[in-house]
């Protein structure tokens, strides 16, 4: 782990110096929102208290500045997926808007009825409502790569599944509920092979490992800012300039268009065509800082803490007796999902919380893929950069405490 | 402290009644049942009763959750049996009142083994477990066929 340090990295972020219940705060629940480095709440400070102002139309300096933070965090992301060009970079609100503005204009424009869209059986319900909801409305078939005991996708399924009334595959690069890593090239190598285009959820895994779109080849790309550390209320979509530019927009407002009369609007150019009134643009200020802090620490570094404490985990979890891991994927970051004995995650995550450790329970907003593995729920425990083995101990003894209470 | 305050959440009765919950069944010739649904983790379950003009002559549950849910929803089945509509009613309100604000705002005699309930006021994520049955339990006296959710 050269050049790694963890505590120092957790000296970066100032909410894990707490005590919660008495207890020193434990937070292994980064799958559900990522906590903030120093660096992204002051450059949000700094962002309000000297350059806000409204973007692309003033005249002032303020708008000035403002447009050249906003379009710099362009930049930042572009970089940061290494796009071939920022106009490849849309702001959205997260993945959840950026998979709904391509099921509403690629989506819409392509889907027609008797056609198919092809998901897996492990996408969280951002990844699937949407696709349900087009389905629906266009009288086309919904269809699902099925998922094995490991929690990894059915690949000799997907050829078959890959048919000449394909209009899009959306898959997820890291399933949350799982924390399975998909072999997203080679999907998208053999749904290319038929001419279909790909839609990657990239809300899991940005997080862990460097992403690189134009290796991938995937058509869309999609995360949240506030799992990347960065703040709450943005995120992005990547979209090829050849997939984007003949593309309807997405929502009617300003910014969107280059002139309007009561009788014809004409709409801008891409990105701004997708991005209609005033975006979050301090949000947009502080996911650059998120990413400029990540690539500070060396996103290389940081995916190799990700794996050593992982396996760690999975070790420690292990080894705690009547526990069994959902999802035991050969590639796998970032998310511990378990059962223990018959206890209900509901009350695991209960007494964990006494003990100052938080962690999910639920169905993770994945339920299909918990009908899979006949679970109600599990109690997830997901790690980040700033986990360390001490975080996995003290889980381990809590787990002991939940089997005491149960006993 | 956080340590008694589990304690007072998972007390003896409550555990026992999670692992073994009474009237635990579909009740033979119910004219009342309802499904109730916690959408935030998963848990569902189903009252079926059999109503004797105002009285509650037979009542059994069946689903699957935690064992807050699983608790209240046994100790609800004996606590209600053979009482009236109004007297359940009336029950669910202590009960409600004794999850949400603690002991000391009811009567916690006269809620009798439902007063081991009384942890959950400390544990505000847990009320809706707590009472999942007793909004399922309202739904199948009120005749409401659709599914009645915590949310």
């Amino acid at each position: 782990m050269s050049g790694f340090d963890v505590e120092r990295v957790r000296r970066d972020f100032p909410i894990l110096h707490q005590e919660v219940r008495g207890r020193p705060l434990v937070y292994l629940d980064s799958a559900a929102t990522g906590q903030k480095p120093q660096a992204v709440i002051d450059a949000i400070v700094r962002f309000y208290q000297h350059d806000n102002a409204n973007v692309h139309r003033g005249v002032h300096v303020l708008s000035e500045r403002a447009t050249e933070a906003y379009e710099g965090a362009r930049e930042v992301v572009k970089d940061f997926l290494h796009a071939r060009d920022s106009r490849e970079i849309i702001f959205t609100r997260g993945t959840t808007e950026a998979i709904n503005l391509v099921a509403q204009t690629y989506g819409r424009k392509h889907v027609g009825p008797g056609d198919e869209v092809l998901i897996t059986q492990m996408e969280h319900h951002a990844n699937i409502v949407p696709w349900r909801m087009l389905c629906d409305e266009k009288g086309a078939t919904l269809r699902v790569i099925p998922v094995d005991d490991r929690g990894e996708l059915v690949l000799d399924a997907v050829d078959a599944l890959l048919t000449e009334r394909t209009r899009i595959l959306a898959v997820t690069h890291v399933s949350n509920a799982l924390g399975t890593v998909n072999p997203v090239k080679e999907l998208t190598r053999r749904a290319h092979a038929k001419g279909i285009p790909v839609l990657v959820d990239g809300a899991q895994s940005v997080t862990h490992f460097p992403v690189d779109v134009r290796d991938l080849g995937c058509d869309f790309y999609a995360f949240s800012g506030h799992k990347l550390f960065g703040p709450t209320g943005i995120g992005v979509l990547y979209g090829r300039l050849e997939r984007l530019e003949p593309l309807p927009p997405y929502q009617g407002g300003g910014d969107m268009i280059l002139s309007v009369t009561m009788e014809k609007v004409t709409y801008n150019r891409v990105p701004h065509r997708f991005e209609a009134g005033t975006q979050d643009l301090a949000g947009a200020v502080g996911l650059a800082a998120a990413i400029r802090y990540l690539e500070g620490l060396g996103l290389d570094a940081l995916a190799e803490h990700d794996r050593a404490l992982m396996a760690y985990a999975t070790r420690a979890l292990e080894s705690v007796p009547g526990l069994t891991l959902v999802g035991t994927a050969r590639e796998k970051v970032g998310v511990l999902s378990f059962t223990l004995e018959d206890i209900h995650p509901h009350d695991v995550g209960t007494i964990l919380d006494r003990e100052g450790i938080c962690i999910r329970t639920g169905h993770h907003c994945a339920q299909p893929v918990m009908q899979h593995f006949k679970v109600p729920a599990t109690a997830r425990a997901s790690l980040a950069l700033y986990n360390t083995r001490e975080d996995v101990d003290a889980l381990v003894r809590g787990l002991h405490k939940v089997r005491e209470v149960f006993a | 402290m956080s340590s008694g305050e589990l304690q007072d959440l998972y007390q003896e009765v409550v555990l026992e009644h999670s692992k073994r919950p009474r009237n635990f069944r579909v009740v033979e010739g119910a004219n009342r049942q309802a499904a109730g649904h916690n959408p935030l983790c998963g848990d569902q379950l189903s009252v079926t009763l059999k109503l004797e003009g105002d009285v509650i002559r037979d009542i059994g549950f069946q689903g699957q959750g935690c064992a807050i849910s699983r608790a209240s929803a046994s100790l609800m089945t004996g606590a209600v049996k053979d009482h009236t509509r109004a007297e359940a009613e009336a029950l669910f309100e202590k009960v409600h009142a004794l999850v949400t604000e603690g002991p000391e705002a009811v009567d916690v005699d006269a809620l009798g083994k439902l007063a081991v309930l009384s942890g959950v006021s400390e544990f505000p994520a847990r009320v809706k477990c707590a009472s999942l049955a007793w909004h399922t339990l309202r739904a199948a006296l009120e005749g409401r066929d659709e599914a009645v959710s915590t949310e």
